[in-house]
C-alpha cells in the first residue's frame, strides 16, 4: 500500500477563514463533552430516582422502573435516537414543533434530541447499578435507620444511598465511558461531534488515516481522564472498613 | 409504659405470637428469654413496629402503635433499640453516628449534638474513638456506640434484642457493664438475651417465651431457682449444660 502520511494536516487552512483541521477536532471534542456530561448529570439524577424506585415497598412505584428499564434497555440505542430525532417532535404540542423544527437552530435541536436520547438511555443503566447497590447493603441498616426515627426519604438520604453509591462507584464509572463513546451516534443526525468533525476532515483532505488516529488518541486520552477522575473521587469518598478502603 | 395486649402476629401461615399479653412499667427492666425461633426478636421489634402485628395493641408510653394514625417516626424516635449485629453506619464516624438522629430528626443543632454526643462517648468509655469508623472497632465497642447512639435521641424506653450474642466472650461484660449503669439511672429496658448473670443482677423480671407464648413471668431469682414449667426447666438446663 502506498499511503503517503501526512501530519500536518491538521495544521493546513481548512479554507475557512483563518480555522485549521485541528481546530475540526477540538470544536468536535467539546460537543462529545457537552453531549456526554449533560446527558450523564440527567442519567445519574434519573437513574437514581428510579432505582430507588425499584427498591420501595410501594408496587406500582416499583413496576413502573421495572418497566422503564425494561423499555429502555432492549430498544437498540440508535433506534431510540431516531424515535426522539425524527418521531417525537411530530407529536409535540404545535408551539413546541414550530419551535423546535423552525426557529431552533439545527445543531441545537439535533443536541436536544441526542441529550435527551442518551439520558434516558443511560437512566435505565443507572437505576439497574443503584438498585444493586441499595440491595447489596445489609437489612439491618434500613432498620437501624427506622429505628431511631427516620422517615423513608431520610434513611435513603442518610443512610442507604451514600453507602450504596459508594458501592457502586466501579460499575458507575464504566457507564460513565460508554456514554462518552454512546456521544457518537450524535453524528447520524448531523451534530458535528468529534466522530463527525473525524469523518468530515477524512473526506476534505483525504488524509483519513492520520484523521482516525488522532481521533482514537483523543478518545483514548479522554476515556483515561475520565477514569481517572473516577478514582478520584472514590479515593475521596473512600471509608475504611467499606470498599477495599484501609482498615 | 409498654402493654402488649393479646399480641398476635403471623409470617404467611407461621403463628410467631400467639395472644401476647405483657406489662413494662416506668423504670423497670425486663428480660426476654426463651429458645431459638420462639419469637423473642419478633415480639420486641413490634414495640417500635420494626415488625408489624395482626391482631391486638401495643401502646407505648400512652401511645397506641398498632394505630395506622399513629406517626411511626415521632414513636420511633422515643424508643431507642439497639441490635444484635450493632448496624452502625459505616460510612460514618462514630460521633456522626450518634449525631446523624439528633440533627436530622430533632432538628438539633450541631454543636449540641456533637457536645451531647461526646457526653454520651464518655460513659460508654469510648470518647477517645470519636473520629473512628466502626470498621476499626471491636465488636463490644461497637455494640456500646449504638447503645450511645440510642440514648442520644434521649428515648424513653431502650429495647435490647441479644445485643451481646455476636461478641466475643472478653467483650461482653464491657457491653453488659454500660447496660447495668442504663438500668440504674433508671432506664425502662426491655432486653432478649440469654445472659442469665445480668438478668439476676439487674432484671426485675424475667419474662420466658417459648413457641409465640409468654409461658412463665417471674422474678429473676424465683425464675432461675424455681422455674414453675417444664419448658422452661429444660430451657434453663440446656442453657446451663457448656456443651449447648
Ligand atoms: N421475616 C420473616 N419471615 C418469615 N418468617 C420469619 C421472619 N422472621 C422470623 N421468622 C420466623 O419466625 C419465628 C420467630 O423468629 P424470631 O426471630 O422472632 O425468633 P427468636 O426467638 O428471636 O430466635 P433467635 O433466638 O434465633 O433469635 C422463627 O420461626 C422464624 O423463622
Ligand atoms: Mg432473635
Amino acid at each position: 500500500m502506498n499511503y503517503n502520511w501526512d501530519w500536518n494536516v491538521f495544521f493546513k487552512s481548512t479554507g475557512i477563514g483563518s480555522e485549521i483541521y485541528l481546530d475540526w477536532f477540538i470544536s468536535g471534542l467539546g460537543w462529545t463533552i457537552a453531549v456526554a456530561l449533560v446527558a450523564w448529570i440527567v442519567a445519574l439524577i434519573i437513574g437514581s430516582i428510579l432505582g430507588v424506585m425499584r427498591t420501595l415497598p410501594n408496587k406500582a412505584a416499583a413496576s413502573f422502573a421495572a418497566g422503564y428499564v425494561e423499555l429502555f434497555r432492549n430498544v437498540p440505542l440508535l433506534v431510540q435516537l431516531f424515535v426522539w430525532y425524527f418521531l417525537v417532535p411530530d407529536y409535540l404540542p404545535e408551539q413546541t414543533q414550530i419551535w423546535f423544527k423552525q426557529e431552533l437552530a439545527p445543531t441545537t435541536s439535533a443536541y436536544i434530541s441526542v441529550v435527551v436520547c442518551l439520558a434516558l438511555f443511560t437512566a435505565a443503566r443507572v437505576c439497574e447499578q443503584v438498585r444493586t447497590g441499595i440491595q447489596a447493603l445489609p437489612k439491618g441498616q434500613s432498620a437501624a435507620a427506622l429505628a431511631v426515627g427516620f422517615n423513608q426519604a431520610q434513611m435513603y438520604r442518610h443512610v442507604l444511598l451514600p453507602q450504596a453509591f459508594r458501592i457502586i462507584i466501579p460499575p458507575l464509572t464504566s457507564e460513565f465511558l460508554n456514554i462518552f463513546k454512546n456521544s457518537s451516534v450524535a453524528s447520524l443526525i448531523g451534530l458535528m461531534e468529534l466522530l463527525a468533525q473525524t469523518k468530515q476532515t477524512a473526506e476534505f483532505t483525504a488524509n483519513m488515516f492520520e484523521a482516525f488516529t488522532l481521533a482514537t488518541i483523543i478518545y483514548f486520552v479522554l476515556n483515561m481522564s475520565l477514569m481517572g477522575l473516577m478514582s478520584w473521587v472514590e479515593r475521596k469518598v473512600r471509608v475504611p472498613g467499606m470498599m477495599g478502603g484501609a482498615k | 409504659m409498654i402493654r402488649f395486649n393479646n399480641v398476635h402476629k403471623w409470617f404467611k401461615d407461621l403463628h410467631v405470637l400467639k395472644g401476647v399479653n405483657l406489662e413494662v412499667t416506668q423504670g423497670e427492666v425486663v428480660v426476654v428469654c426463651g429458645p431459638s425461633g420462639s419469637g423473642k426478636s419478633t415480639l420486641i421489634r413490634t414495640v417500635n413496629q420494626l415488625e408489624t402485628i395482626n391482631e391486638g395493641e401495643i401502646w407505648v408510653d400512652g401511645v397506641n402503635v398498632t394505630d395506622p394514625k399513629t406517626n411511626l417516626n415521632a414513636l420511633r424516635a422515643e424508643v431507642g433499640f439497639v441490635f444484635q449485629h450493632f448496624n452502625l453506619y459505616p460510612h460514618l464516624s462514630v460521633l456522626e453516628n450518634i449525631t446523624l438522629s439528633p440533627i436530622k430528626v430533632k432538628g438539633m443543632d450541631k454543636v449540641a449534638a456533637e457536645k451531647q454526643a461526646i457526653n454520651l462517648l464518655e460513659k460508654v468509655g469510648l470518647a477517645h474513638k470519636k473520629d473512628a469508623f466502626p470498621s476499626q472497632l471491636s465488636g463490644g465497642q461497637q455494640q456500646r456506640v449504638a447503645i450511645a447512639r440510642g440514648l442520644a435521641m434521649e428515648p424513653r424506653v431502650m429495647l435490647f434484642d441479644e445485643p451481646t450474642s455476636a461478641l466475643d466472650p472478653e467483650m461482653i461484660g464491657e457491653v453488659l457493664k454500660v447496660m447495668k449503669d442504663l438500668a440504674e439511672s433508671g432506664m425502662t429496658m426491655m432486653v432478649v438475651t440469654h445472659e442469665m448473670g445480668f438478668a439476676r443482677e439487674v432484671a426485675d423480671r424475667v419474662v420466658f417465651v417459648d413457641h409465640g407464648e409468654i409461658i412463665e413471668q417471674a422474678h429473676p431469682e424465683s425464675f432461675f431457682t424455681n422455674p414453675q414449667h417444664d419448658r422452661a426447666k429444660q430451657f434453663l438446663r440446656q442453657l446451663l449444660t457448656p456443651m449447648n
